[in-house]
């Protein structure tokens, strides 16, 4: 055997030893904590960059995709949804609770009559796809005013009326998104009430971030000042579920 | 200081080493993530495989990183080794740029790109002859490796950078010309699946043309530096 193969060998061997050490690096404290510090690192440089309300690139009518896709939950699997659905959501209520000064609970025609923003944007799924629409409803923002956050205040939880495996859907942001002025509660999709698939009646748009940042079929705002509190502590559904990070802006 | 007689400068071993464990992982997280969504577009948006230019096919999962699906895990590992690839990146070009070795070594000059160079060039490494006249001062590459390096190095390498960067939907805000100059985000995300392919065409020649050409000097070389 001549000394290359060998030493071929010895560096195949190597190779699947730094295969095999990625998995383990993953599974320790540290692995961990790194590759969780990564998330922050980037959250970090893509708000120090350019300023924390720079927008998301928004598009003309014509740019837009010939439909947006419908992803994750697509309905949600109850009588009381159907019945809903079926009278337009007319008896549909969006809370406003948690660290504010006085919380709310709104109607669609509430919702409706709110001043309303009205943006052409990209959605990015964490799988890669992308869609384009025009989505209009009231600025996050504006209903927070309303209710008067309180200081202590430093998280953004979204409620959902959707589950996925037997788990209720949820998300949330901090602050700085939740205050950005294209962080809006949808109810309309290129013109027409929000379709079931999309998030009937109401979802969100958190536009510098992946799809499953925006919840849909939303049926609550809260404001907290921890997430350890809530599902099992990541901040969202896929967060608790398969470890997706919170930070979604890769 | 003297003039460094070694072969490989220091910064270029330590880069070399680095971005090679930068490199796989990057590679084999981005087969797994490249398993969620496996079509390719043009344009701004894209997500009906109708519209794709390509359907890739799925990687087996001895080839991903870890080696079972897991979208969030291979995200987790994929931006995690972005770091060191980029800030590794940056310093070598500046290394490059500042101690002259860029314009000594990887630039080509007009006499090499002709055709009966080439040829040569051609024909010496399918001879497996890699000996090549150096001149004082001048390049340790030939024409091809130049060209293969000076590839990698300014066009793949960075292109992986630039067109990550365009993909991600936090970052956009920050430079959205960017992703506009690649023609849109299914644009940016079917380069950087193309330069990814493109390095590792790379990755296989390079190792092959070091197995041909003496495997245990050359990797000793690019540990110790070598000689010149």
């Amino acid at each position: 055997m001549s000394p290359s193969i060998g030493r071929r060998g010895l560096l195949a061997g190597m190779g699947m030893l730094f295969l095999g050490a990625c998995s383990k690096v993953a599974d320790t404290k540290i692995g961990g904590t790194l590759l969780d510090s990564a998330e922050k690192w980037h959250m970090g440089i893509h708000r120090s960059l350019a300023s924390r309300m720079a927008l998301a690139p928004e598009y003309d009518r014509s740019e837009r995709s010939p439909t947006f896709r419908g992803n994750g939950s697509r309905t949600v699997d109850s009588g009381a949804y159907r019945a809903a659905l079926a009278n337009g959501f007319s008896d549909w209520r969006l809370e406003v609770r948690g660290l504010v000064d006085s919380p709310m609970s709104l109607s669609m025609e509430n919702i409706r009559t709110l001043p309303q923003r009205t943006q052409i944007t990209r959605h990015d799924c964490v799988e890669g796809w992308s869609a384009i629409g025009e989505w209009t409803g009231p600025q996050l923002s504006t209903l927070l005013d309303a209710v008067g956050v309180q200081d202590n205040a430093k998280f953004v939880v979204f409620r959902c009326a959707d589950e996925l495996s037997g788990r209720q859907y949820y998300e949330s942001v901090d602050m700085v998104d939740a205050y950005h002025p294209q962080t809006i509660v949808a109810h309309i999709l290129n013109g027409e009430a929000l379709p079931e698939k999309n998030g009937a009646p109401l979802r969100m748009r958190i536009e510098r971030q992946l799809g499953y940042k925006h919840p849909k079929y939303l049926t609550a705002i809260e404001l907290v000042d921890s997430l350890d509190d809530i599902g099992e502590g990541e901040g969202g559904y896929w967060e608790d579920r398969s470890g997706y990070q919170w930070y979604a802006g890769i | 200081m003297a003039k460094t007689t070694k072969k490989h400068g220091l910064i270029t071993r330590i880069w070399h080493w680095l971005n090679l464990v930068c490199i796989v992982v990057l590679f084999m997280s981005g087969l797994n993530i490249s398993n969620a969504h496996r079509y390719l577009y043009w344009g701004n948006y894209g997500f009906d495989p109708a519209d794709a230019w390509l359907a890739v096919p799925r990687f087996p999962a001895w080839a991903t990183i870890p080696d079972y699906y897991s979208l969030a895990l291979a995200r987790d590992w994929h931006n995690l080794m972005a770091w060191p690839f980029a800030i590794g990146m940056l310093v070598m070009w500046i290394a490059m740029i500042a101690n002259g070795r860029f314009w000594r070594d990887l630039r080509t000059t007009r006499a090499e790109w002709k055709l009966k160079a080439i040829w040569h060039d051609i024909v010496e490494h399918a001879k497996l002859n890699f000996d090549h006249a150096q001149e004082p001062g001048g390049s340790k590459y030939n024409f091809l490796q130049k060209l293969a390096y000076g590839v990698v190095l300014g066009v793949f390498l960075p292109g992986m950078i630039f067109t990550g960067l365009a993909i991600s939907p936090g970052f956009e805000p920050n430079a959205p010309w960017m992703v506009d100059l690649l023609g849109g985000r299914q644009s940016a995300r079917s380069i950087h699946f193309i330069f990814s392919w493109g390095i590792f065409a790379f990755f296989v020649v390079h190792v092959l043309l070091v197995i041909l050409s003496g495997p245990v000097k050359q990797i000793s070389d690019m540990i110790t530096g070598g000689r010149q």
